[in-house]
């Protein structure tokens, strides 16, 4: 039952960032032109309900359906490798139009040239996890 | 029932983007997408290779169904919700036209000069795609984490670290479009 909501809350995920055309090349080339306000809408939007939220969360100490904590972990500090990463991932994200979950959407909407794309991810994860001790992070 | 085919405004995706968020948190859960391409690469054995792939992947479950889901939901969207044109800024689209020479502005949800499935018979059409695909994988797990991961679910939790990931996302994507982009096309 569990695993069933998950599966409809990505089906609900899909029909977001495909409907708010988060998930079209042209948006995001209009985006990193600064052409429109829309991406920048949607990820405003997102961040400043999540702020509120999670500090809600924190303030009134919530916890999950299981009585456990939520996953709001810290993350570690240093620069180099999310600078780094970032900008890797950057240079890809305006390439190809899409972040890691529209590929996948894209995918689904009948574009199956993104398959490629999703193979070319997986070798970029993959490498990644070889070379990692060598990287600075 | 015109409405279901016009395109959600921003002020629609991104709360319900947020909503997503949350109803992961309360599951437990966090959301992030990108840690599914390193759960099937493990899938796929890639643990032989890395101790970064040797995790329990059943633990990733969810976010495998979640990934199913998302294929899912692009596919209703596309078939039944869409009239799969993106109307952006017309002074972009000629941009596009002048610039790289990308005529279908407007007209389509992706461009086919790039993702038409001809392109695969051409050796750059394919290695454009491929290299694209493979600094966001690359990228995504060096930075450790994606648009959702870093922007949404970091932002939200008030993360330097993911903001610097961000800025990295956006140098990265000026490059790209502004340096490298009358370079390729």
């Amino acid at each position: 039952m569990r695993f069933l909501s998950y599966l409809i809350l990505g089906v609900f995920f899909g029909i977001i960032m495909f409907k708010s055309e988060a998930a079209s090349w042209f948006r995001i080339y209009e985006m990193f032109q600064f052409g429109s306000f829309h991406m920048y809408g949607i990820i405003g939007s997102a961040v400043i309900i999540g702020i509120i939220g999670v500090q809600f969360i924190k303030k009134k100490n919530l916890k999950t359906i299981d009585q456990q904590e939520m996953q709001l972990n810290p993350k570690d500090f240093s620069i180099s490798g999310y600078l780094i990463g970032g900008i890797i991932f950057g240079l890809g994200w305006a390439l190809t139009g899409a972040c890691p979950g529209p590929m996948f959407v894209l995918f689904g909407a009948g574009f199956p040239t993104l398959l490629i794309v999703i193979i070319g991810a997986l070798l970029g994860t993959f490498v990644y996890g070889i070379l990692k001790k060598h990287l600075p992070h | 029932m015109n409405w279901i085919y016009e395109p959600w405004p921003w002020y629609i995706a991104g709360p319900l983007l947020a909503l997503t968020m949350f109803i992961l948190l309360f599951l437990g859960k966090t959301f992030g997408f990108s840690s599914n391409l390193r759960t099937m690469c493990t899938i796929g054995g890639a643990g032989k290779f890395s101790s970064f792939f040797k995790i329990d992947w059943k633990q990733q479950q969810w976010n495998l169904l979640f990934l199913i889901g998302s294929v899912l939901g692009g596919f209703l969207a596309a078939n039944f919700m869409s009239n799969n044109t993106v109307e952006i800024n017309p002074k972009i689209i000629e941009k596009l036209s002048k610039d790289l020479n990308i005529q279908s502005g407007g007209e389509a949800y992706l461009p086919p000069e790039i993702f038409d499935i001809s392109n695969l018979t051409s050796p750059t059409g394919i290695i454009l795609l491929l290299i694209g695909g493979f600094l966001v994988g690359f990228g995504a797990r060096y930075a450790g984490g994606c648009t959702s991961g870093h922007a949404i679910s970091g932002l939200s939790n008030l993360q330097i670290p993911s903001l610097i990931a961000v800025i990295g996302f956006f140098i990265g994507g000026l490059l790209m479009v502004h340096v490298l982009f009358p370079l390729i096309f």
